[in-house]
């Protein structure tokens, strides 16, 4: 499906835009940090599988190629345009309705933490339709039911194309859910990043 | 698996927040509310309890109460979580520590005890546990039980032993502990010198003076003016130029706290209360 009127119309409304990932999504996810504009106005959340005590180097390559402020995730952090966070590992991350970050260290979700549904679950409850959401490649099935729930919600809920990702489970899951407004090519994910 | 829409609205959080409250004399009300929705829509769904059979359970089944509470106040944690902020305590607070005759500790939150361990762990290591005593407090009465106990399954301990190696301590983990089948317990001069107490945050006060107060992944539960109330709290508990170590996501964010306390490591949030 290409980009047709209705998604880049929901696309321009949403203030926010969440995406989530983990095996096989590292290199989408760095090719839309790369791409996202400095005028794009947008909170942007990105909620990876990682491991706990694994202190990649993530942030630091992100942040060198990204236009924008990039972060991790501290408790209590404000959520501001024009910014890239990451959830840190080991933490679920929530958003609270006042416009800020909480952190959970409770037990993992589908043996994740953070996990997908868990963050996207909370933005649902508080950004509604101002809210666009992206789920890319992964091994397990993280992310379908909160992206279901956004959906439900009101907000813009996007899949990359199961066929086109490296590990389909996680993508595959959301569709089979009836999750997604819309399953998207890779490249259509990075063009609508763009517009 | 089918997806829960529903969970609870704010509206009846804050009426779940006031019937507690009135009913149990516990006060949520400044917690933050995307974990407190999250758990107790947990709560409801594995239960499966509408919100009114939740209300009626919560008022007249006193059994029940402690079982929500447990679920409601997180109780997840690790021995050695965040190995680097261990290896700071070793570098910059234990030769602080070292100095004194008597050392008391305060680890606020402590759940099940392991983060208590951990450091009686630590302190053996260098050399100086005989003169510290640690005292370890959570609002949950059943896992203060499970942390006097200090047994935890082999299972678990064999988890955590990647963080020991990180922490950069000696041997492994399992050297301090009796391994019978699955039961893996502490060994007693760990024990030795540690007192696990009830004491709630929100609601009690001061009751000792520590050169380290330790109160991890307990500030991410808060809303900031209630951080603040509990940094007065551990400020006056803490002996001049006493350590204050909070979870390494949680930052000291009030003004007039920064100003009382000095940052000895911002990454992993070691503070240092400044004067007196």
């Amino acid at each position: 499906m290409a980009l047709d009127n209705e998604i880049l119309q929901r696309w321009q409304k949403a203030e926010v835009l969440l995406i989530g990932g983990s095996a096989g999504s590292f290199k989408l996810f760095f090719s839309v940090v790369k791409n996202i504009d400095a005028d794009i106005n947008k909170i942007i959340i990105l909620i990876m599988h990682r491991k706990k005590n694994f202190f990649s180097e993530i942030e630091k390559l992100f942040a060198e190629h990204s236009r924008i402020y990039l972060k991790e995730i501290a408790d209590k952090d404000i959520l501001q345009k024009n910014t890239i966070y990451i959830a840190p590992a080991n933490y679920h991350t929530l958003i609270e309705k006042e416009g800020y970050f909480s952190l959970d260290v409770s037990d993992p979700v589908w043996y994740s933490k953070p996990s997908i549904d868990v963050t996207f679950e909370s933005a649902a409850d508080v950004f509604k339709e101002r809210c666009a959401a992206i789920l890319l490649s992964g091994a397990n099935q993280d992310g379908a039911e909160g992206l279901l729930k956004l959906r439900q919600c009101g907000s813009l809920t996007i899949v990359q194309d199961p066929t086109e990702a490296e590990m389909a489970e996680m993508p595959r899951s959301a569709v089979e859910l009836d999750a997604a407004d819309f399953v998207l090519k890779t490249e259509d994910i990075i063009q609508l990043i763009r517009t | 698996m089918k997806v829960q829409l529903s969970g609870i609205s704010p509206e009846e959080l804050s009426e779940l927040i006031t019937l507690i409250k009135g009913a149990h004399g516990f006060d949520f009300s400044d917690y933050g509310k995307a974990s407190l929705t999250r758990r107790v829509s947990r709560i409801m769904s594995l239960k499966k309890l509408s919100f009114y059979d939740l209300k009626h359970m919560l008022v007249n089944n006193s059994g029940f109460f402690q079982h929500f509470l447990e679920e409601i106040t997180v109780n997840v944690t690790e021995m050695f979580r965040d190995p680097s902020f261990y290896r700071s305590v070793q570098d910059l607070v234990i030769p602080y520590l070292s100095t004194y005759q008597h050392v008391k500790i305060w680890t606020a939150g402590c759940s099940s005890g392991e983060e208590v361990y951990s450091l009686a762990i630590l302190l053996r290591e260098a050399g100086i546990k005989q003169k510290c005593f640690i005292y370890g407090t959570d609002i949950n009465t059943e896992v203060l039980k499970e942390a006097r106990k200090g047994i935890y399954s082999f299972r678990k301990i064999k988890s955590y032993s990647e963080n020991y190696a990180l922490s950069g301590l000696k041997g492994s983990l399992t050297d301090h502990f009796t391994i019978m089948y699955d039961a893996a317990t502490i060994h007693s001069e760990l024990k030795q010198d540690t007192l696990f107490s009830v004491h709630n945050l929100v609601s009690d006060g001061v009751f000792n003076e520590f050169q380290l107060i330790t109160c991890r992944n307990v500030f991410i539960y808060f809303d900031n003016p209630l951080q603040e109330r509990i940094l007065e709290l551990f400020y006056n508990s803490l002996a001049p130029h006493g350590f204050l170590c909070l979870g390494s996501k949680e930052t000291i964010r009030s003004e007039m706290f920064r100003k009382k306390f000095k940052v000895i490591n911002s990454k992993e949030n070691i503070y240092q209360k400044i004067g007196a």
